[in-house]
């Protein structure tokens, strides 16, 4: 009894190290073949159609309302203070440097990065991928290499078009719902977000988490279980094991870049 | 899949998100005041910064026409050692004295300059003799308290 426990937790460890090994040379070559994904950018395109473009709804919609929200709630603690002409302060810091970036990336996880990692297990489980190979076409090259770059390109994209929004919907409810002074709501805002230290941040960390989503969402669905079972298991993987390494990497890369800001 | 509706969806997804960019960078931020390469700094001395933080603006009647660049301790005469980035367009007399003020009652601390009358203006590296302190508030309450307790002493 004690002796098989002992062997499952040895197991399941040489399963983790086998998988973490594997998943870093197949980032090595997803990198070594994505001269395949700018040659033929039009795979790339077609990509950015599903991950990207598909993905504007939820975004869109889900920053107005994060936005609106910010507004509503920011303004009921500030006005305790007299100080709701900072209200366009707090909108905007609090988008740009974590919840643009940090919430659409989770929005990208559970819209692009599932499907991406449900279509290329089900390519696996119907031998599509095996069926490339047989005729000298490499999957990754042909595959994955085109899903990774768009994927890493539109989340960028993606997390500005929240903040904007969000700071849209922010105007929205503080100034012509609620009557915050327009001018101070927009200068307040202007002389306290900086280009660099705020906005650049927020830009390289959704690039960061656009790489880690979508690597892991293309791992996942290579790596799946060629069942349907498998396929749908991978697919979880990739929301839960994606949200949480972007909540992880949003601590560290918030420790390293606003350390020195008061 | 009709590949130039496709296209078109994609370019303009791109556009969307360049202009978002955009209006990130034009209408929400603003870029760090004062690059290196067009400033001077000047170093002035405080007594008290009271809760003076780097980055802080300085302020010339009201207008910002700098940073504070850093802020050190002078272990030999026991003062704040303050270095102001001043941008290279505003020129200020020698004689400009510095003082730590607040905006508003509870507001951020920011550095303001009172020009002088001096003809020589300050250089790169220049000090700023004439300095005022920050007002720290419990020592305000207190010079008030002991005010009023002289007042109602019996002579």
């Amino acid at each position: 009894m004690l002796r098989q426990s002992i062997e499952n937790l040895g197991n399941r460890t040489i399963q983790g190290v086998w998988r973490i090994g594997f998943a870093a040379r197949f980032f090595l070559a997803v990198l070594l073949h994505s001269g395949t994904a700018f040659r033929r950018f039009g795979l790339t395109i077609r990509e950015m159609y599903f991950t990207g473009v598909l993905s504007l709804i939820i975004i869109l919609v889900s920053g107005l309302f994060v936005g609106m929200v910010l507004g509503l709630q920011g303004y009921e603690t500030l006005q305790r203070f007299g100080s709701e002409s900072t209200l366009g302060t707090l909108v905007a810091l609090s988008l740009v440097r974590e919840l643009g970036p940090v919430v659409a990336a989770l929005l990208f996880a559970s819209r692009a990065g599932s499907a991406i990692t449900a279509e290329i297990g089900l390519m696996k489980a119907t031998e599509q991928l095996s069926a490339m190979e047989m005729m000298a076409v490499d999957p990754i090259a042909r595959v994955v290499a085109p899903r990774f770059w768009a994927g890493v390109i539109s989340m960028p994209l993606l997390a500005a078009l929240f903040s904007a929004m969000g700071i849209f919907g922010g105007y929205l409810v503080g100034v012509q719902l609620i009557g915050v002074d327009e001018g101070a709501f927009w200068s307040q805002m202007k002389s306290s977000v900086d280009f660099e230290q705020d906005i650049m941040n927020g830009v390289i960390k959704s690039v960061v988490f656009g790489i880690a989503i979508t690597a892991i969402a293309l791992f996942e669905g290579y790596d799946a279980p060629p069942t349907a079972e498998g396929v749908s298991g991978a697919t979880t993987r990739t929301v839960v094991t994606s949200s949480l390494v972007v909540l992880a990497l949003d601590f560290v890369l918030t420790a390293f870049m606003f350390r020195g800001i008061s | 899949m009709n590949k130039t509706v496709l296209d078109l969806w994609v370019g303009l997804f791109v556009i969307a998100g360049i202009a978002a960019l955009l209006f990130l960078a034009l209408k929400v931020g603003s870029a760090s005041a004062v690059k290196a390469s067009n400033s001077y700094e000047v170093i002035a001395r405080f007594d008290n910064i009271g809760g003076l933080k780097p980055r802080a603006p300085v302020k010339s009647a009201g207008v910002v026409v700098g940073r504070v660049a850093d802020i050190g301790f002078d272990n030999e005469t026991y003062e704040a050692a303050v270095t102001l980035r001043l941008d290279k367009r505003y020129a200020f007399p020698k004689d400009t004295s510095a003082a730590i003020m607040t905006s508003g009652l509870l507001g951020e601390q920011y550095v303001g300059l009172e020009a002088g009358g001096d003809d020589q203006m300050l250089k790169d590296q220049d000090r700023i003799f004439l300095t005022q302190s920050a007002v720290v508030l419990e020592n305000l309450i207190g010079q008030f308290i002991y005010g009023k307790a002289q007042e109602g002493a019996p002579q």
